[in-house]
């Protein structure tokens, strides 16, 4: 019999605890994917947030710690450092990364920490039941911006890939998008380069997903996905923002 | 054994390092900026890792990234710095794992000042951040003793995956002593719990967080349990002119220091003092402060704060109308001569 499509063997048995049309599931997968291609699922230490993802190490067959909200960053240093033959990768959403863990992500950038970052963007707080992010967009609707995110009174989203690339620790930056089919395979195309390149000893990796929320949106899983491709993406433009092929 | 000069913290350096040390992260302030320089060269020498980190915060969760490895790993900072580590520590503690805190303690509530302090004693034994939870806290009182209690802090920290606090202060972190060293340490504990990735075994998670019914109370019951250990197995203290004494001082690290200054004067002048003090200030030698104490008229309590380990001797001694106190908050330190009219006065 020719199996055509099964489990990886990067993930457990667990049935998720995500909503349904939750992009968190499919990444879980396609990190689970790359890793099985990459041969490394021995090799490997995740470090889940504190967000919806929480419980990741619950879903991954392999090594993982938890780590407090918006430290990923710090603690993958921390395993890397101690352990550099390890593939160490961080998985943050919007809050963890680029709110309280802001200085974090910075910093691990900056030094050129040989690690890959998982970057969840669905522009919301999912874990807290909706309040705003800080890549909420302008005019967006959450529980702490209920007439719509007022940027004269709120403030601006971060566009995070961007604001790494300015600095010349990182090494590979990609923003994709989980809003079609071509975004997922992409994504995971985004996944397996950030792994290798810290295989390759290159230095920092960071894919940027746009994933749906649709609980906190208020949108079904269809409609999720293409606000996600017609509205998200235009202001989180998708593509390659560093990829610096020799070794640091 | 070798003898060599050192500040206090390139003392406790040489102590972590002497225990196998190999990770270090720590941001600058003073007064311990000598200890983030003094690793930034002693790390990489003996083949360990040194980060500085671009704050406490990140500071402590890299030694949390480090520890899970199975690392001996350590950071420090004086109080400012450890109030911002405090959520680490909680996670230390909550997830089980070792690793070794230095605070050199300094004037506060706030900026403070940069002046040798203990006002940090009631958010080193009483949790300091959140949860029910406890940390071995070591108060030494000469250079020898920061290098020694260091050592000693990681295999307390191994032996019951737990963070352990040494508790210095600005005055012991500045100044030189010689030290005698101890040869580097090959042997150390093997650990079963760590991450290294799970070649040849099932994969594992280290973590603080249980969510199911019951669980949490379960784990912090068996976290309990492994503190009543600590507080039967490691009470240390050390008494000086104790066998015959009517007024005994009950003091830690610098101010004990200076306090058996005083004792020594007071009984050149036939004054029947003694001294008692606690090396570990969690877990506090209550029992043995309690029976020491029976034979006193009078206690007093010597902190250069506004009176913190007060409370655990009122707790140990139960008889509050013995115990006097005699304090110098906001970076004060006595003189023996102070001390010791104080001990005449009471
Ligand atoms: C120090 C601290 N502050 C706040 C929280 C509460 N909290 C948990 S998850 C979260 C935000 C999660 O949002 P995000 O990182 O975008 O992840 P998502 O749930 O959307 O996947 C917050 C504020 C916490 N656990 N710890
Ligand atoms: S709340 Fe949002 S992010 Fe969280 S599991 Fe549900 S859909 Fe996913």
């Amino acid at each position: 019999m020719n199996v055509l499509y099964k489990k990886p063997e990067s993930l457990t048995k667990e049935i998720t605890i995500y909503c349904p049309g939750c992009g968190h599931g499919i990444i879980h997968r396609l990190i689970a994917e790359v890793v099985d291609e990459l041969g490394i699922r021995e090799k490997t230490i995740g470090i889940a947030p504190v967000g919806c993802a929480v419980l990741a190490y619950n879903y991954f067959n392999f090594d993982v710690t938890e780590a407090a909200h918006g430290r990923p960053p710090a603690v993958a240093t921390g395993i890397k450092r101690c352990l550099p033959d390890r593939i160490v990768f961080a998985y943050q959403g919007d809050g963890d990364l680029a709110a309280i863990g802001t200085a974090e992500i910075v910093h691990a950038a900056a030094r050129g920490e040989n690690i890959s970052v998982i970057f969840v963007n669905n522009g919301i707080y999912g874990m807290t039941k909706g309040q705003m992010a800080p890549t909420t967009l302008p005019g967006e609707k959450t529980t702490t911006t209920t007439k719509g995110r007022d940027t004269s009174y709120h403030g601006f989203p971060i566009r995070v890939c961007e604001l790494l690339a300015t600095l010349d620790g990182s090494a590979y930056l990609e923003r994709t998008e989980l809003g079609s089919i071509q975004g997922i395979i992409g994504t995971k195309r985004a996944i397996k380069k950030a792994f290798n390149c810290q295989i390759e000893k290159r230095g920092f990796s960071l894919v940027e997903v746009l994933s749906a929320c649709p609980t906190n949106w208020k949108k079904t899983p269809a409609e999720a996905m293409a606000w996600i491709r017609t509205v998200m993406a235009n202001y989180f433009p998708v593509g390659v923002y560093k990829d610096i092929k020799e070794q640091v | 054994m070798r003898k060599v000069l050192l500040t206090g913290c390139e003392a406790s350096g040489e102590g972590a390092i002497s225990a196998g040390c190999t990770f270090y992260a720590g941001y600058p302030i003073t007064p311990q900026n000598r200890f983030t320089e003094y690793m930034s060269d002693r790390m990489p020498e003996s083949k360990g890792v040194f980060i500085q980190a671009e704050s406490e915060i990140a500071a402590i969760n890299m030694v949390f990234g480090a520890s899970l490895t199975g690392a001996r790993a350590m950071t420090s900072s004086s109080s400012p710095g450890i109030s911002l580590k405090q959520e680490g520590i909680s996670y230390l503690a909550g997830c089980e794992l070792p690793a070794v805190i230095v605070n050199m303690n300094r004037g506060g509530p706030g900026l403070g000042d940069v002046t040798p302090s203990q006002s940090d004693y009631f958010q080193s034994t009483r949790g300091g951040g959140h949860g029910d939870y406890r940390t071995i806290v070591l108060a030494p009182w000469s250079v020898q003793e920061i290098y020694d209690l260091t050592y000693l802090a990681f295999d307390l920290a191994d032996r019951y995956r737990t963070p352990v606090l040494v508790l210095a202060d600005g005055m012991l972190a500045q100044m030189m002593e010689p030290v005698e060293l101890l040869k580097t340490k090959k042997r150390l504990p093997k650990k079963n719990w760590t991450l290294t990735g799970c070649k040849g075994r099932k994969p594992r998670s280290i973590k603080s967080l249980f969510l199911s019914p019951g669980v949490l109370e379960t784990h912090n019951w068996k976290l309990a349990r492994k503190y009543q250990r600590i507080m039967e197995k490691e009470q240390i203290y050390n008494t000086y002119m104790c066998t015959d004494m009517d007024i005994l001082i009950v003091s830690f690290g610098t101010a004990a220091r200076i306090s058996s200054e005083a004792v020594s004067m007071a009984r050149e002048q036939g004054i029947r003092a003694g001294l008692f003090r606690p090396v570990t200030l969690w877990p506090y030698p209550s029992g043995v402060l309690n029976k020491i104490s029976e034979k006193a008229k009078k206690i007093l309590v010597v902190e250069m704060n506004c009176g913190q380990m007060l409370d655990d001797v009122k707790i140990a001694v139960r008889n509050d109308s013995r115990i006097f106190f005699y304090g110098r908050p906001g970076g004060g330190v006595p003189t023996p001569e102070e001390i010791l009219k104080e001990i005449k006065r009471i």
